[in-house]
């Protein structure tokens, strides 16, 4: 369908920006990738009244450690992260992901940041930032900062946390516990679909023990779902074959698949037990 | 009814035109310029029929607006080759039989480029992830597979860039 009217602002700064939010407030949608927001306006299940594109606001479009974690732009494009040496080499859970999101031309627009901040309980990305304790950085007009877990930042299905006149303007991923490994296992019908169950695992070792575990759920709740039992299971432990099957019950009982045109939610649940047993015990989990 | 005035240079030839901010770039480059080779598949950002080329990365038409590409290029399939000058991936799909209706071969084509600008050699599977996002209904993606890898030793075995042919009809 052809999307209804709205205004349009092209900011050139961030404090542009803010400007045009200020006068439409909660009808002023911010544009990145577009991937998520245009579809929906398409189908007029969205009709802001001011689209807000930020694309030609420099500085945005990085990803970068600093002091041990990692800091990733509003305007970083998966493609980006999809090549990134430095997320191959230190962040093996999201390098696992960005390939797998979408196809490559959804890809080379949309942004790892909107991606969370659409809130889309079959994200990928929301997994990943929850199995990394990850947060979303939020800046209001004032320049004043406030720095929101994943886990409470994503309220409901296509809901996030932000407040009137803010915007998300990084993604942050806090210094880990030891070295980190991880993969994300992804069941889609077709490549570029959604996930029909989605896993994130990420685990921070040191000589074999587990420091901290991160598993987290794509597509099996009306959110993205932390196993916190699962992972406090894992916590101060080896990764062995009775551990793993431990893990990987306790996700499988923390997941809420729904029976639809994917799969029904037994097989779902299953999917979950075996994705968790199979990240838990692959070489990029176990490599020291 | 509001309009801002765009400036775009399509298939080599900058363009300034006034568009409502709602129109997709897919129907400004049909509508507007004419360029009917991009195609509108399925409403749904799935098919990638409406492939196009933006600052050289293929994107979906259908999905951005076409003031979002304001100060950028963009290339349609018709900047790609015309019939007296093909490119060596237009004629890769005929050496190879690899389009039947026709309906996805110019965004196929165009996502094509996207891959041999990035990986000249591909195998067999990394042209086929970089087709992840095209989809076809008649070919079974066989043959375009072929056409793709056929282009691409065409294109090494004669070196250099490929000037892109064509013209804007508007």
């Amino acid at each position: 369908m052809y999307p209804s009217r709205f205004h349009y602002e092209a900011p050139r700064t961030l404090d542009e920006a803010f400007e045009a939010i200020q006068a439409y407030g909660d009808e002023a949608k911010i544009l990145a990738g577009g991937m998520s927001l245009i579809p929906l306006i398409k189908l007029r299940f969205a009709a802001p009244a001011c689209i807000v594109d930020i694309n030609n606001i420099p500085g945005l479009d990085y990803h970068e450690e600093e002091g041990g974690s990692l800091r990733i732009g509003a305007l970083c494009r998966h493609r980006t992260l999809e090549r990134s040496s430095l997320l191959r080499n230190n962040y093996p859970v999201m390098y696992a992901t960005a390939p797998l999101i979408a196809d490559p031309m959804v890809r080379n627009r949309g942004t790892l940041v909107g991606s969370i901040c659409h809130a889309d309980p079959q994200g990928d990305w929301a997994s990943v930032m929850l199995s990394l304790g990850g947060e979303i950085i939020a800046r209001n007009a004032e320049g004043r900062e406030r720095t929101i877990p994943v886990s409470e930042f994503v309220v409901g299905p296509f809901q996030n946390s932000l407040q009137t006149g803010e915007i998300a303007v990084a993604a942050r991923v806090p210094a880990a516990q030891g070295t980190r490994n991880g993969t994300y296992l992804k069941l889609e019908r077709r490549v570029g679909d959604f996930a029909t169950v989605g896993v994130a695992i990420n685990l921070e070792m040191s000589g074999g023990t587990v420091n901290r575990a991160g598993i987290a759920l794509t597509g099996v709740g009306s959110n993205n779902i932390k196993c916190t039992s699962a992972e406090q299971a894992l916590a101060g432990k080896s990764l062995n074959a009775s551990t793993i099957d431990q893990a990987a019950r306790l996700a499988a009982e923390a997941s809420e698949p729904k029976s639809d045109v994917r799969g029904s939610a037994e097989y779902k649940r299953h999917i979950v037990y075996t994705f968790v047993q199979r990240g838990l015990s692959s070489r990029e989990a176990r490599a020291a | 009814m509001e309009e801002r005035r765009i400036n775009v240079v399509v298939n080599g030839e900058p363009k300034s035109v006034d568009v409502e901010p709602r129109i997709l770039l897919a129907h400004f480059l049909r509508e507007v310029l004419g360029l009917t080779g991009t195609h509108i598949g399925c409403d749904t950002t799935n098919c990638g029929v409406c492939t196009v080329l933006v600052d050289g990365l293929p994107m979906k038409s259908c999905t951005m607006f076409a003031v979002m590409t304001d100060g950028h290029e963009v290339t349609t399939v018709e900047g790609l080759g015309m019939p007296s000058e093909l490119h060596p991936i237009q004629q890769g799909f005929r050496e190879e039989h690899g389009l039947q209706c026709g309906f996805c071969t110019p965004g196929m084509m165009l996502a094509s480029k996207a891959i041999l600008d990035e990986n000249p050699n591909p195998t067999e599977e990394e042209v086929r992830w970089g087709l992840a996002g095209n989809l076809c209904r008649c070919t079974g993606y066989q043959n375009i597979v072929k056409a793709v890898l056929w282009a691409a030793e065409k294109m090494r075995s004669e070196g250099g860039a490929y000037v892109l042919g064509g013209r804007s009809r508007r």
